[in-house]
């Protein structure tokens, strides 16, 4: 318990210097655009209680939604694609070149097609952040155990259990690792789309704020995502460590062993 | 006697960058039921696709691997594989009682049926206790033990062990070998049982296979006649078992030596 809270608070104290030398610094602050941190803070309660349920939890909502789709959109190329060379081979050359392609220059594309609604802010969403989990997935199901491979068609384990026990479970570092590039995408490309003609949303909320030149209110929208950013952060960290437990557990065994 | 395993004239040939190698020449030989039977080579016999070819893992090239009344194409129903790396062969995200129970999970066994298949097969390789522990809490003996159980409780009518305790130290590697003995015995399962230790294949087996050097035949088919009974102190120091011993010994530096020679010329 004492060595959690030691790594607590050595993760925490960091923060807290910037954020008190940006307290400190900013304190006596006479420019318009960068107003000291107290002012920021002041306005943080009553501009986002009141924009709580009109930008705050769409944006979330969009977020969450837009991720879980870009999960299972790669996870499910990724399990097909990581198994089949040939699959692979041919299809490979075509993602490169769609991958390259940033995700903020398909929105013009996508809102042409599906105009300035939800739908395409997910579709911005999972275009950019099922790339990491495709990936990762693709190089997970490859490198799936051969022995362990061949004791399952030696017990003749095939199908939706293979799957589940075989695939998925060997894959899951690689997955997990991927999903959580493809997070931090996805905040990004939640804030992106919302920048772009919309009504609603953080992104929406921090420009509109900027057009009105509502500074403190725009830097304390800033503040926000950060909190958001780290949050969900935190909550990743919680999955993965239930998720990999035997994967961690194995590496520090085997780490002491020698 | 009718036969369980034959393997008829197989060849395995594997081709690839340029290079053509053939793994087996031409190999053939059989296991009545409930036999158990060690095959022992020098390393680089093709022991493992020899192995590998009979739990139709990979097809031969010519000839084929018949169990019961029917040509092996793929992993046949009524066979239990043990490899040698424990270590990749147990599912690390398993703990040791769902590892044994899956096999018997997936084909559908019933509730009760499946608790007592696998209480019981833990029971009998000593891992009563470690039911919830993970394989890579365990000790090497400890994970091949969780290995032969999951083999156990499926009830193979043919088990296949593949060079099993290569990787455990020596006194683990006693117990184990009465422990495969016991469990044979117990539940009268064909074994085929491969090796490339010469004490541990005339101490277990009833017959010795003797291959050769790539491309693999079998030199000699060895009836083992120590006492069914085996005994690491008593069967060991036998004078019948150091002549059986020598005769082995002899049959692999001869195979040796004109594997060397091929390669060279």
């Amino acid at each position: 318990m004492t060595h959690a809270l030691r790594s607590l608070a050595r993760a925490l104290a960091l923060p807290a210097v910037l954020f008190a030398l940006w307290g400190l610094v900013s304190a006596g602050s006479k420019s318009f655009y960068l107003p000291p941190l107290h002012a920021i803070l002041g306005v943080f309660g009553s501009t986002w209680s009141s924009r709580l349920t009109s930008d705050v939890l769409p944006s979330i909502g969009r977020l969450l939604i837009g991720y879980a789709g870009a999960v299972i959109a790669g996870v499910a190329l990724g399990v097909p694609l990581g198994g089949r060379p040939r699959l692979r081979a041919a299809l490979e050359p075509a993602l490169e070149l769609f991958r390259a392609i940033p995700p903020p220059a398909l929105v013009p594309v996508f809102m042409l097609l599906f105009g300035i609604g939800t739908p395409m802010k997910l579709l911005v969403i999972v275009s950019g952040a099922v790339w990491p989990v495709l990936l990762n997935t693709i190089e997970g199901v490859r490198a799936v155990d051969e022995v362990l491979s061949d004791t399952c068609r030696c017990y003749g384990i095939t199908g939706l259990t293979r799957l589940r026990v075989l695939v998925l479970r060997g894959a899951s570092p690689q997955i997990v690792t991927g999903m959580r590039q493809a997070l931090s995408i996805a905040i990004i490309l939640m804030v992106i789309s919302e920048m772009f003609a919309s009504s609603s949303g953080l992104g929406y909320a921090i420009v509109d704020f900027q057009r009105a030149f509502s500074i403190p209110q725009m830097w304390s929208g800033i503040l926000l995502l950060g909190a958001l950013g780290v949050v969900l952060s935190l909550g990743f960290g919680v999955f993965e460590a239930r998720a990999l437990r035997w994967y961690h557990g194995q590496r520090s065994e085997h780490r002491e062993g020698g | 006697m009718t036969q369980l395993l034959e393997v008829r004239r197989l060849r395995k040939i594997y081709e690839g960058h340029g290079r053509i190698v053939e793994a087996i020449g031409d190999l053939s030989f059989a296991c009545a039921p409930g036999e158990l039977v060690c095959i022992v080579g020098p390393s680089g016999a093709g022991k493992t696709t020899l192995l590998k070819c009979v739990a139709g893992l990979i097809a031969p090239t010519t000839g084929e691997v018949v169990l019961g009344d029917a040509r092996v194409a793929g992993p046949p129903p009524g066979m239990a594989v043990v490899f040698q790396d424990y270590g990749r062969s147990l599912f690390p995200w398993l703990t040791v009682w769902r590892n044994v129970a899956l096999p018997l999970d997936h084909h559908g066994a019933a509730r009760g049926e499946l608790r007592r298949l696998v209480d019981d097969a833990l029971a009998e390789v000593g891992l009563a206790d470690v039911h919830a522990a993970y394989p890579w809490q365990l000790s090497g003996g400890m994970q091949q033990r969780v290995a032969i159980a999951r083999a156990i409780a499926y009830q193979p009518k043919i088990l296949l062990m593949d060079e099993p305790f290569a990787a455990v130290d020596a006194q683990t590697r006693a117990d184990l070998e009465d422990l495969t003995l016991r469990v044979w015995r117990r539940h009268g399962i064909t074994l085929l049982f491969v090796t490339h230790d010469i004490d541990e294949a005339v101490y277990m087996g009833q017959r010795v296979l003797i291959l050769s050097a790539s491309p693999t035949r079998v030199i000699e088919d060895l009836a083992i006649d120590l006492a069914a009974e085996r005994d690491q102190l008593a069967t060991r120091s036998s004078p019948r078992f150091a002549e059986l011993r020598s005769r082995v010994y002899e049959h692999i530096q001869r195979a040796k030596r004109a594997g060397a020679g091929e390669v060279r010329t």
